[in-house]
């Protein structure tokens, strides 16, 4: 006799699901309107691999290598609940990218949101990012230019920290003598990238 | 409070709440009231103080934006009698519908009814969950469930 609810709950698939992409774009193009929209990402393309990218208001605040489902939970732990994944809202900063690992730019003019850096680590990004295409500096360098010269181990971690690799491009930085260090996204990134600057790696 | 992003709530429950507005709110207002609810639900997230029933919540907003959208239509609309009114609710069946007519005497309901029927038939909504929902006690909402599924079942035969 239950047969109505059975043939509601049957048929209920047939209703419309309007709500994939264009809905929810719309959504986050008037979330953003509004002031809601705190932090958007968005997945890019590149030859190192799948990248995921989030900007807030202020700019680019994260850039992440093989991202994972962990990526919008650190964004709504350490930035704001409201995230929205938008690819629009990134089309600048994919813009960017692909030009760069095309070899067809050399500066990014992106606005940097340092949110998720902070004290002597953010000092050491900062500088980092003053280091210009294809050149290198060192882990004491920027140590030093971040106004503590003797923290070089720190100025490592920072770079080992770095929440926007690439744009804040950590990969300039080695060791003095010229070995490669470490890197966030491995090795083989690092290579990579300076190759593709035109840097001689040892 | 450790709330998970508001993009995991949009892939959880879209749909479902896209389906609940087409059935509460019609089609023709589905798409309106979907985007007021999710800003509605986006701008109170990050002061909520508890995270256990988004689902409830959710829904609850969606409720009250389909009440909103018929309160606005019905004083739009001009008093003239027996003009059709396109993408209203009830009216015409939809034919791209399994059981079109069923779901045409589901929008003839009352909106409280049809918000219970749905919730509790179709997603198998728990009575304290969707008591929150409506924002009504247990036993009115089962009420409600019971009403509704009495008149469906008066309106409508397979």
């Amino acid at each position: 006799m239950n047969d109505i609810e059975q043939t509601l709950r049957d048929s209920a698939a047939s209703l419309p699901a309007g709500a994939a992409g264009d809905l929810q774009q719309r959504l986050a193009e008037r979330a953003a309107r509004d002031g809601l929209l705190d932090v958007a990402y968005a997945d890019v393309d590149s030859p190192l691999g799948p990248l995921a990218v989030a900007s807030t208001p202020r700019g680019l605040v994260r850039l992440a290598y093989s991202p994972g489902d962990d990526f919008a939970d650190e964004l709504a732990t350490k930035l704001s609940p409201r995230v929205l994944r938008s690819p629009a809202r990134l089309d600048e900063v994919r813009r960017e990218l692909d030009q760069y690992f095309e070899g067809k730019r050399e500066e990014f003019e992106l606005p940097i949101d340092w949110s998720l850096t902070r004290g002597f680590f953010r000092k050491v990004l900062q500088q980092t990012a003053r280091i210009g295409y294809g050149s290198v500096g060192t882990y004491a360098e920027v140590a030093r230019r971040a106004g503590s010269p003797r923290a070089v181990r720190a100025a490592g971690n920072a770079l080992g920290s770095n929440p926007i690799p690439v744009v804040v491009p950590c990969h300039r930085v080695l060791r003095t003598g010229g070995a490669l260090g470490g890197y966030t996204g491995g090795l083989e990134r690092k290579e990579f990238l300076l190759r593709l600057e035109g840097v001689t790696v040892a | 409070m450790k709330l998970p992003p508001f993009q995991a709530l949009l892939d959880s429950h879209s749909d479902e709440i896209y389906r609940f507005l087409v059935v509460t709110a019609g089609p023709g207002e589905a798409d309106d009231c979907f985007q007021e609810t999710w800003i509605a639900a986006m701008r109170a997230y990050p002061r909520l103080t508890r995270a256990d029933n988004l689902r409830a919540w959710l829904f609850r907003i969606a409720k009250n934006k389909a009440t909103d959208a018929h309160r606005s239509r019905a004083r739009r609309a001009v008093p003239v009698e027996a003009v059709p009114e396109r993408g209203a609710a009830g009216g015409e069946p939809d034919v791209e519908l399994d059981e079109p007519e069923l779901w045409a005497a589901v929008r003839e309901l009352p909106p409280k009814q049809r918000a219970a029927v749905y919730c509790r038939s179709v997603l198998g909504i728990p009575y304290d969950e969707l008591a929150e929902l409506l924002e009504c006690s247990q036993d009115a909402a089962r009420r409600s469930v019971h009403e509704g599924l009495k008149r469906l079942r008066e309106e409508w035969t397979p």
